[in-house]
């Protein structure tokens, strides 16, 4: 079986078994969202979701303004 | 008899007050630190800089504009110190906890990449400012991180604090460089202050109003204040202190913004500046000490941003992968909170020390990453501290509601306005 280890080195490879255990971990953690999703949050939300796909999209025409 | 008695009773009554009055100033003297030295870290390199290019651009005409961003930076920042004091939780893990993994990463990452940015930015700044007095940008950034990192080495809290204040202390530097330039007190209250557009509303005026708002209210200095007050060891009895700390610093960092606006007002106006380290190019031929004032004073303002950004840093990641993260840790009791800020340091340092780096492109990526984070920031807090069951009797007021959703829509508005013109300059013109 390849695993991480056997691809970038034993030592290496164990470090980012910890990095990506810690990561897992902290998702486990903080799967649930503590605050209550009343209709004024989830709007607080979808709104930030869609601020920050506008945002991405403006980056990403203007990379491709400059490579072009 | 009665003449004596009434005496006696004006002295002690005087005699009360002033003991009442050295006993507040104590108290304070003993809690006051994040909301002072995050206030006047708000005027870091960035800060000078864009205080220093409105004045020479727009003489006293925007002062007026400055005090209003007064209760916009308290009424931001008082809401983390009430969060910090009862969440007794950084603003980082906060996001976590309340909104989930999604949210705290995007949050985290954002800060992280923002405060990193910024912190570069901050090293662009010092080595700038002390060019000027020859020093070599090699021998700034090593005497910056070493004594930075001696700062926080002690492991005292309390220390730390006290030594940023001092520092903190050194930004009022601007106010007897304004007495040095000789203004007119008359000139400046009548234009200063009477709400007005000078030249008339246009692309770059916006641009200028965009750009004093972007530097009052930053991503880090959310998450800075919160995190501090929760190292300090704030409790909920100490939230009266925390607002005045905060209110008193809020004023001195939109004073020492309008002593500086005076001062390239009176002497650099409708000089093209371009940067607070040009100014004091500029200035040392023609008025050296006020040259070596705007000097010390971008030196000192790019290293209070710097010693805020990099704990805020090194705080989130503590608190998001559970380290060890307290300035009142030894190194071997929190190490990897040492070594991020460590991290931290050494690599936006060494940024500024390769030729021929891109530092232009930064200072303009900086502005646009940190419109990412804002408004998420900005929200998170509102809702947070709107949220009965996390703030209980500590939760936000209906007025401070109001004023928190006014001031935070605004901020969101014109930063993105701000982040986008800075992508597409062309839309002004």
């Amino acid at each position: 079986m390849v695993t991480i280890e056997t691809l970038i080195g034993h030592r290496m490879g164990s470090v980012l078994r910890g990095w990506s255990d810690k990561i897992t971990e902290i998702n486990r953690k903080y799967e649930t969202p503590r605050i209550r999703m009343s209709r004024g949050v989830k709007i607080a939300l979808l709104f930030l979701r869609i601020y920050l796909i506008l945002l991405v999209i403006l980056l990403g025409y203007k990379f491709w303004t400059l490579l072009s | 008899m009665g003449k004596a008695r009434f005496k006696m009773d004006i002295g002690s009554t005087f005699f009360y007050k002033y003991r009442r009055f050295v006993k507040t100033l104590k108290i304070y003297l003993l809690l006051a630190g994040p909301g002072l030295i995050v206030m006047l870290a708000d005027n870091d390199a960035g800060g000078i800089t864009t205080y220093t290019v409105t004045g020479a651009k727009y003489g006293y005409g925007l002062i007026w504009f400055l005090l209003l961003l007064l209760p916009v930076a308290y009424i931001v920042q008082e809401m983390t110190v009430r969060l910090g004091a009862v969440t007794k939780r950084g603003h980082a893990e906060a996001i976590f906890d309340a909104f989930g993994s999604f949210w705290g990463w995007f949050s985290f990452l954002d800060l992280a990449l923002v405060n990193w940015l910024t912190l570069v930015t901050e090293f662009i700044g010092m080595t700038a400012a002390l060019a000027i007095f020859h020093i070599p940008p090699l021998v700034t950034v090593i005497v910056v991180s070493f004594v930075m990192m001696l700062m926080v080495l002690q492991g005292k809290y309390w220390t730390w604090e006290k030594i940023a204040i001092l520092f903190a202390a050194l930004n009022i530097i601007y106010i007897p460089a304004a007495f040095l330039v000789h203004p007119s007190v008359g000139e400046v209250l009548s234009i200063g202050l009477v709400p007005h557009f000078p030249g008339g509303f246009n692309g770059t005026l916006f641009f200028f109003l965009m750009a004093n708002i972007g530097t009052t209210i930053a991503p880090w200095m959310i998450f800075f204040q919160q995190s501090a007050v929760v190292d300090k060891g704030m409790k909920e009895k100490d939230i009266p202190w925390g607002q005045m700390d905060t209110l008193i610093g809020s004023a001195f960092t939109v004073l020492v913004a309008i002593f500086l606006v005076v001062v390239t007002g009176t002497v650099l106006y409708g000089v093209e500046v371009e940067s607070a380290a040009q100014a004091a190019s500029i200035l040392m031929t023609t008025n050296p000490w006020l040259g070596t004032c705007i000097a010390i004073g971008l030196f000192n303002a790019g290293f209070l941003g710097a010693i805020c950004i990099s704990l805020a840093s090194s705080w989130a990641f503590g608190e998001v992968f559970g380290w060890a993260h307290s300035l009142n840790m030894k190194i071997h009791e929190a190490p990897w909170f040492y070594a991020c800020y460590l991290f931290a340091l050494v690599t936006a340092g060494g940024v500024v020390l390769i030729p021929h780096a891109p530092l232009v492109l930064i200072t303009l990526f900086v502005q646009v990453i940190a419109v990412t984070l804002l408004p998420a920031a900005l929200v998170f807090l509102i809702l947070l501290l709107n949220n009965e069951e996390i703030m209980g009797k500590y939760r936000n007021t209906l007025l401070q509601n109001i004023a928190a959703t006014v001031i935070v829509v605004a901020i969101i508005v014109l930063s993105t306005l701000y982040g986008i013109t800075t992508l597409f300059p062309e839309l002004l013109t």
